[in-house]
C-alpha cells in the first residue's frame, strides 16, 4: 500500500508543480495579480507531497519491502539501516526522487524567505522553479518510476553496491544534489530578471547568498566524493577527472565566476548581462552534468543505467530549458546595459580576469570532456582523454589566477589604487617565497618545477587574505561576516594549492609483492608484513592484513588493509587501510594472492593529503559565512540606504 | 592612456590571452590524447609504434600467467579474430580475470608485445567497457559472445575501480 500512496504523492506534486509554474510565470505577464496567491501554497504542497514521497520509500526501504522493484535491486536484508537509507539514492530511480525533493527544499526556502521581493518578482521565481520541478518529476513518473512493484516479490534483495556502502559516499549525493539543484535558483533569478526587463543592484543582492550557498554545497559534495574515491576505490588516488568528475566540477568553475560576477553586479551594477549569462550557463552545466550521468553516454564510476529513452527524455529537457533561457537571454540581455566605467586595477578589473580565467578554466575541461563523445559521433575514432591533457591545461589559467586572487583583493572598486596595501603584498611575497624554497631545500626527493611556484603562491594567497582581517582587528574596526568568509574563502584555497602542490610532488609509492614477515621500503618508511586474517563482516567475508610502517626504528602507523567478498552480488571489494594524521596518511591496499603466500600490496605515503579536503570545507564554510552577512538580510527601506552609503567604499568585502 | 586606448589594450590583452591558451590547450590535447585499438587493428598494423594508447578486448582463457609470488604478469588480450600479448607488473583491479571484458593502457613494443603501464577492469560481472563490447560485436556479427546481460535481470551498476 505504502508504495502506492508514495506514487500518488510524486503524481500529485508534478500537478501542483505545473500549478506553480503557470501562475507564476502566467499570473504577471497578464497582469493577474490575483494568480500570485496561488504559488506559494502551491509550493508548500508540493513540499508536502515529495516529502510524503520520499518518506515511503524510505520506509519500504527500512521495512525491506522486496515487492518493491528498486528497494529489490539496491537494498538487502542483511544491509545495515543507515545503508538502506542510503540506498534511496544509490541508483537512478531513487537519486531523482532525492533531485525533486531538495529542488523542492530549495523552492521552498526562496518561498518562506521572500517574503520582501516584489509580488511579481518572486512569483515570477517560484514560476520558473516549477517549470524545473515539472521537467523532472515527468521525468521520474515517465521514465525512472521508483514505486514500480515487482511481481512475484523477491525473497531478497540483491543489495546495495558494496562501493557504496560507506558513510562519506551516504552523504555525498545530497550534498552534490544541493549544490546542483541549488544553482537552479540563481538561474531562476535570472529568468524572473530578464522576463522582467529590469536587472539592478538589489537583484544581484537577493541573487548573491543563494548563490553563494549553493556554491558551498556543491563544494563540499565534490570534496566528499573526492575522499571517497580516495580511500574506498582502493588505488589511493582522489582525482581522476573521470567524465562525471568533471560533470560536478564545471557548474563549480562557472559557478565561482558567478558568485565574483555577482558582486561586482551587487556593488557597481557592472557584468550585468554576463553575470545573467553565467547563471543560465551553470545551472545549465548542471542539466548537462545530470544528462552525462544519467544517460548513460559516458561510463564512469557513476553511470548507473544506459537506458536510451531517458537520455533522449533528459536531453530534450536540457534543450529546452537552456535553449528557451538563452532565447530569452538573446532578446532581454540588450535591455540590460551597464553604464560606468573602471580603471585598469581597479577591483572590477580583477573580477573580470577572474572570470575570464575560470570561464577558461571550465572551457579547458568542457573540451577534454566532450572530445571522446564528439570523436565517437562524428566516427573518428574511439579515444580517451587523460590526466596528461587535463592537468596542464587546467593549471595553465589557474595558476594566474591564484596570483591575481592575492592581489585583486586589496583592490578598490572603480579606482586603480592598490598602493597603500603594496608594501605589505610585498612584503608577504617574500616570506612566501622563502617559505616555498625552505620546503624545497628541505624535502627528501620528489620535488618538481612546479612544487616552489604552488608553494609561493598558496602562502602568498594565505597571508594576503588574513591582511584584511588583521588590519581591522588591530585598529578594532569590526569584522563583518562578509569579510571574515571573503578571507577564510581565499586563505582556504591558497591552503588548497598547497597542500595539492605538497601531494602532488612528494607523494611515495611502490606495488610490491609481500609474503608475511616481509618488509618494504616506501620513500622514507618501511613497511612491514605482520600478518593475515580471516574476516567475516555483517554482509561479507574476506581477509584483512596488519602492516606495521616504520620510520627508522619508530613504529609510525598499524594498517589493517582488507579485501572482502560481498555475498549477494559476489563482489570483490579492495578496502584500504589507512593512518590518517593531518601532517601525512599512510595508505596500504591489499590486491590479490599472488602464490607462494605473497599478496600484490600497494603502499603509499601521502603528505599533507587530509589539507586537500580540510581546505574545501574551509572555503565552503567561509562561503557559507559570507552568505549571513547582515546587508542580505535587511529590509527594503533599509537596502537603499545600505546601498547608497556603502557601494562606493574601498574595501568592502566582495 | 585615454579611456578609449586603456580598453583596446585590455580587449587585445583578454584576446591574446584566450588565444594563447587555446594554442597551448589544443596542443596538449594533440599530444596526450590516447586512441583505443583493438587486437585485429594492431594485426593490421594500424596502432603506432612507441606512443601510448588504449588497448580493449577479452583476456583469453588459459592465457593469465603468473610466476608464482612476483607482480609480474602476462597474458593474452582476443576479440576472438586475432590476439595481443600483453605485460604488466603491478596490481590488477579486482574483477581483472579470464574471459572478462579488459582495458589496458601502454605501448607496442618491437617484438609485438603489448606492454602495459595501467589495467582497467568494471567492475560489474555484466559489464564490459563499451568499445570492448562493439569491437566484439562486430567480429560476432552483432552477437555478444560472453556475459550479456539477462533481460530479465535488474539494471546494474557498472562501476570502475581505477
Amino acid at each position: 500500500m505504502l508504495p502506492e500512496i508514495g506514487h500518488f504523492a510524486l503524481i500529485l506534486a508534478l500537478l501542483l508543480a505545473v500549478a506553480q509554474a503557470f501562475f507564476g510565470i502566467a499570473g504577471p505577464a497578464l497582469g493577474r495579480d490575483r494568480w500570485l496567491a496561488a504559488v506559494g501554497p502551491a509550493v508548500t504542497a508540493q513540499f508536502v507531497m515529495l516529502t510524503a514521497a520520499m518518506g515511503t520509500l524510505i520506509a519500504s526501504f527500512i521495512t525491506n519491502d522486496f515487492s518493491v522493484a528498486y528497494v529489490a535491486q539496491n537494498s538487502n536484508s542483511a544491509l545495515p539501516v543507515v545503508y538502506r537509507i542510503a540506498a534511496l539514492w544509490g541508483a537512478h530511480e531513487g537519486s531523482l526522487v532525492l533531485w525533486s525533493w531538495i529542488l523542492v527544499c530549495w523552492t521552498l526556502a526562496v518561498a518562506l524567505l521572500s517574503r520582501q521581493l516584489p509580488a511579481r518578482f518572486a512569483a515570477r521565481v517560484l514560476g520558473v522553479l516549477g517549470l524545473v520541478s515539472v521537467g523532472f518529476l515527468l521525468f521520474t513518473l515517465a521514465t525512472s518510476n521508483p514505486f514500480e512493484r515487482l511481481f512475484p516479490a523477491a525473497l531478497d534483495g540483491r543489495d546495495l553496491n558494496p562501493l557504496l556502502q560507506d558513510p562519506a559516499l551516504a552523504a555525498h549525493p545530497p550534498m552534490l544534489y544541493a549544490g546542483y539543484v541549488g544553482f537552479s535558483v540563481a538561474f531562476a533569478f535570472a529568468c524572473a530578471a530578464m522576463l522582467e526587463g529590469k536587472l539592478d543592484q538589489t537583484w544581484a543582492r537577493w541573487t548573491r547568498p543563494w548563490t553563494t550557498v549553493a556554491w558551498a554545497f556543491l563544494s563540499v559534495g565534490i570534496a566528499l566524493g573526492s575522499w571517497w574515491a580516495y580511500y574506498e576505490l582502493g588505488w589511493g588516488g582522489y582525482w581522476f577527472w573521470d567524465p562525471v568528475e568533471n560533470a560536478s566540477f564545471m557548474p563549480w568553475l562557472l559557478g565561482t565566476a558567478l558568485i565574483h560576477s555577482l558582486a561586482v553586479t551587487e556593488k557597481r551594477g557592472l557584468f550585468k548581462s554576463w553575470t545573467l549569462l553565467l547563471a543560465i550557463l551553470a545551472f545549465s552545466l548542471s542539466l548537462l552534468g545530470t544528462f552525462l550521468v544519467r544517460s548513460g553516454v559516458l561510463v564512469s564510476v557513476h553511470s548507473f543505467a544506459a537506458d536510451p529513452t531517458r537520455g533522449i527524455f533528459i536531453l530534450a529537457f536540457l534543450v529546452i530549458m537552456i535553449g528557451g533561457a538563452l532565447t530569452l537571454y538573446a532578446w532581454r540581455a540588450p535591455l540590460l546595459k551597464s553604464n560606468a566605467g573602471f580603471e585598469f586595477t581597479s577591483r572590477e578589473s580583477f573580477l573580470l580576469f577572474n572570470n575570464i580565467l575560470l570561464v577558461v578554466a571550465c572551457a579547458t575541461v568542457f573540451a577534454g570532456t566532450m572530445a571522446p563523445l564528439i570523436s565517437d559521433a562524428l566516427g573518428l575514432g574511439t579515444l580517451s582523454v587523460g590526466t596528461q591533457y587535463f592537468n596542464p591545461t587546467f593549471l595553465l589559467p589557474t595558476l594566474p589566477l591564484i596570483a591575481l586572487a592575492a592581489v585583486g583583493i586589496h583592490a578598490s572598486w572603480k579606482k586603480g589604487r592598490i598602493s597603500e596595501r603594496r608594501g605589505a603584498l610585498l612584503t608577504a611575497l617574500g616570506f612566501s617565497v622563502l617559505f616555498a624554497v625552505a620546503v624545497v631545500a628541505g624535502a627528501y626527493e620528489g620535488t618538481k618545477v612546479l612544487t616552489p611556484v604552488g608553494l609561493a603562491l598558496g602562502a602568498w594567497l594565505i597571508i594576503s587574505a588574513l591582511i584584511d582581517p588583521i588590519d581591522r582587528l588591530r585598529r578594532r574596526i569590526t569584522i563583518t561576516p562578509a569579510i571574515f568568509g571573503m578571507a577564510l574563502a581565499h586563505a582556504a584555497l591558497g591552503l588548497f594549492v598547497i597542500s595539492l602542490t605538497m601531494v602532488e610532488s612528494y607523494t611515495a609509492e611502490r606495488d610490491v609483492a609481500m609474503a608475511v614477515g616481509d618488509s618494504a621500503k616506501v620513500g622514507a618508511f618501511e613497511y612491514r608484513f605482520l600478518g593475515l586474517q580471516p574476516l567475516e563482516g555483517p554482509n561479507y567475508e574476506g581477509v584483512r592484513g596488519e602492516i606495521a610502517v616504520f620510520q627508522g626504528d619508530r613504529q609510525v602507523g598499524l594498517l589493517h588493509p582488507e579485501k572482502r567478498q560481498y555475498w549477494v552480488q559476489g563482489s570483490v571489494m579492495t578496502e584500504a587501510g589507512i593512518d590518517m594524521k593531518l601532517s601525512r596518511d599512510i595508505f596500504a591496499a591489499l590486491g590479490e594472492d599472488l602464490g607462494s603466500g605473497r599478496w600484490s600490496v600497494r603502499a603509499q605515503v601521502r603528505p599533507m593529503i587530509n589539507y586537500v579536503w580540510i581546505a574545501a570545507f574551509l572555503m565552503a564554510l567561509g562561503g557559507v559565512i559570507a552568505a549571513c552577512d547582515r546587508r542580505y538580510r535587511v529590509t527594503a527601506a533599509a537596502r537603499e540606504t545600505a546601498l547608497e552609503t556603502g557601494a562606493g567604499l574601498p574595501g568592502r568585502a566582495g | 592612456m585615454t579611456p578609449r586606448r586603456r580598453r583596446i589594450v585590455l580587449v587585445v590583452g583578454i584576446l591574446a590571452g584566450v588565444s594563447l591558451a587555446g594554442a597551448l590547450a589544443l596542443r596538449a590535447f594533440q599530444d596526450n590524447v590516447m586512441f583505443f585499438f583493438d587486437p585485429s587493428q594492431i594485426a593490421a598494423g594500424e596502432a603506432p609504434r612507441g606512443e601510448r594508447f588504449r588497448l580493449g578486448g577479452m583476456v583469453r582463457p588459459g592465457t593469465v600467467d603468473r610466476k608464482s609470488g612476483s607482480l609480474d604478469l602476462a597474458f593474452v588480450v582476443t576479440d576472438f579474430k586475432h590476439d595481443v600479448r600483453v605485460k604488466y607488473t603491478g596490481v590488477v583491479p579486482d574483477l581483472f580475470r579470464e574471459n572478462q571484458g579488459v582495458v589496458a593502457h601502454g605501448k607496442l613494443s618491437p617484438d609485438g608485445v603489448f606492454v602495459a603501464d595501467e589495467i582497467l577492469a568494471k567492475h560489474d560481472e555484466n559489464y564490459m567497457p563499451p568499445e570492448v563490447a562493439r569491437s566484439l560485436k562486430d567480429k560476432h556479427g552483432g552477437v555478444m559472445p560472453v556475459n550479456p546481460t539477462p533481460a530479465s535481470a535488474p539494471l546494474q551498476s557498472p562501476l570502475t575501480t581505477f
